[in-house]
């Protein structure tokens, strides 16, 4: 059944739609076609002429002689970027993965309250969240505090302004990404098919690799990837936790529109992460078909 | 404690702890910036006496407050064309197939998906190209595009749990599209309405890089503010600040929540 006839629905959703496509289909083919155009002189961009330095300078630099030597700082800066979102997502699934696997376990009553509690840091906002953590991991925070009150005298144990900070900042603000579809994995799993591998003479490790870690292996395989994409994409944590001094892929496409003012470039960054991100997104869908509902 | 038998995970020793340290690692640094919120030191992080000078001070400062209209109104703005966008376009995708559902589909979710630095820039690049001043204006127009996405999904989880057979008893007796509507799925949609209505707002209320892009001098948003603030150094105000936003987003998340919970 259908609220409405098919002409009538088709002006329904044609305004969000055109909206999105406008204010965002738009942008992103525009700035696919500012990644090869040629940078101008003051910044800006020299519209007509194409020109693929925006690419070549990801890997080469000119030198004064005008011939292209290899120049990895932006290579390491992707290559860091990859290290931090991998490490998360490590660091979330070992904590994510037990949490996930708690709550399903639950009565059912308690399960939605868990699952709130989870979702919660998730919508508040993410600057302070990371401040959070800058009060908790700065000499003289809470950490250090408590490690010289236990009697370790760290003198200071520099954690702030470290890629740690940046690795366990990123891990907290995506956590919830991981639990949410390996909770929803799980959630179905009935518990006599645990008694009963139990019963039939399995030990804890057989029944977790035998049992429920096949059953869980969905949520975590969307679970990593909805972990690491938005870690390569991050902006503030590195930004504060790292102290700017750690820079990732997004911090390195926001300085293009700053001070370096490098729009070809910032906008051929942008448009290799977007593309990263799709191609791992549509490698997800066709292998996976489905994502979670959670996903979102 | 009595050990339920039935439930698999007492056989599982690490797993109650890994959850119980799961829920200390998400909690402590919320915990830990209210509490330094009260401190009366002038130190942020040493603790020596409750007070809430700091609220006061922070709430005393006018460029914060018009950081916090501007948040008001691009929020507000943003929220209203945004609801309304998704609302239509949940009834229209709402049952019954069609061709290019799956497109459609995935636009409407796009703005989930890319990466917001490159919404940013992407969006910066387009307003000086089209010439839009930067400010108030550019903000609400990006943040529009993905608060669509955060009022779409509730909404339409509601109208796919809704009964079809109450829409086709109305029709049955007589009702027109727009009476149905009137009568029958609006009174039950509404909910689903309201808390998607309320994700947009917190989301756009809390967003940080898009704004900070495709702004311009005089639309410095709170997040902008609190952002420039950190910047600076942690001082008392930045935690009473943090510590109200912190406080109006769980406010605001948990009534979303509730709302979304009352029955059909």
């Amino acid at each position: 059944m259908e609220f409405f006839t098919r002409h009538k629905r088709f002006w329904l959703i044609a305004p969000a739609v055109v909206y999105i496509g406008f204010f965002m289909g738009l942008p992103l083919l525009q700035m696919a076609y500012v990644s090869i155009l040629e940078r101008g002189t003051n910044g800006g961009v020299n519209w007509g002429s194409l020109s693929f330095d925006a690419y070549i300078s990801f890997i080469f630099d000119r030198d004064l002689m005008d011939n292209l030597i290899i120049n990895t700082d932006y290579l390491q800066i992707f290559l860091r970027s990859f290290e931090l979102s991998a490490l998360t997502t490590v660091l979330a699934l070992i904590l994510g993965f037990p949490t996930a696997f708690y709550i399903a376990m639950q009565p059912q009553s308690r399960r939605n309250m868990f699952i709130f509690l989870v979702t919660i840091p998730f919508w508040t906002n993410i600057l302070v969240r990371n401040y959070a953590w800058m009060l908790l991991l700065r000499n003289g925070g809470l950490i250090d505090n408590l490690l010289n009150t236990i009697g370790l005298d760290t003198g200071g144990l520099d954690l702030l302004y470290t890629p740690y900070a940046v690795s366990i900042g990123l891990t907290y603000t995506y956590l919830p990404f991981m639990v949410l579809p390996i909770y929803a994995s799980l959630e179905k799993l009935d518990h006599r098919l645990i008694e009963a591998a139990f019963d039939l003479g399995a030990n804890k490790r057989k029944a977790m690799t035998r049992i429920i870690l096949p059953l869980a292996t969905p949520g975590i395989i969307a679970g990593s990837i909805l972990v690491f994409i938005p870690c390569l994409g991050a902006y503030v944590t590195p930004e504060l936790l790292g102290g700017g001094k750690f820079m990732m892929i997004a911090n390195l496409i926001g300085s293009q529109f700053g001070a370096a003012r490098n729009w070809p470039f910032g906008a051929a960054l942008g448009f290799v992460l977007l593309a990263l991100v799709l191609i791992a997104m549509m490698v997800y869908s066709l292998k996976f078909k489905k994502l979670p509902e959670n996903a979102s | 404690m009595k050990i339920d038998r039935t439930n698999p995970i007492w056989r599982f020793h690490g797993i109650t702890p890994m959850a119980i340290f799961f829920f200390a690692y998400l909690y402590l640094p919320i915990i830990v910036l209210l509490v330094l919120s009260f401190n009366e030191n002038r130190l942020a992080t040493i603790w020596t006496g409750f007070s809430t000078q700091w609220y006061s001070v922070v709430l005393d400062n006018s460029d914060m407050l018009r950081a916090a209209q501007n948040s008001l109104v691009i929020g507000l703005s943003a929220t209203v064309i945004a609801t309304i966008a998704a609302t239509l376009a949940a009834m229209g995708m709402a049952r019954g197939r069609f061709r290019g559902e799956s497109g459609v589909a995935a636009m409407l979710t796009l703005p989930l998906l890319v990466p917001e630095i490159v919404t940013a820039i992407a969006t910066l690049l387009f307003f000086i190209v089209i010439g839009v001043k930067l400010g108030l204006i550019s903000i609400i127009a990006a943040h529009t595009v993905f608060c669509i996405p955060f009022a779409y999904l509730p909404i339409r989880a509601r109208l796919d749990g809704m009964d079809p057979a109450l829409i086709e008893a109305a029709n049955d007796l007589y009702a027109n599209e727009w009476q149905a509507f009137k009568r029958v799925t609006f009174p039950l949609l509404w909910p689903g309405i309201l808390s998607g209505a309320m994700l947009s707002f917190i989301i756009s209320l809390d967003d940080f890089v898009i704004s900070y892009f495709v702004g311009g001098a005089g639309s410095t948003t709170l997040p902008i503010y609190i952002f420039g603030m950190i910047r600076i150094g942690i001082t008392p105000e930045v935690n009473a600040i943090s510590a109200l936003m912190l406080i109006i987003s769980i406010i605001f998340v948990s009534i979303s929540f509730l709302i979304d919970r009352i029955r059909y």
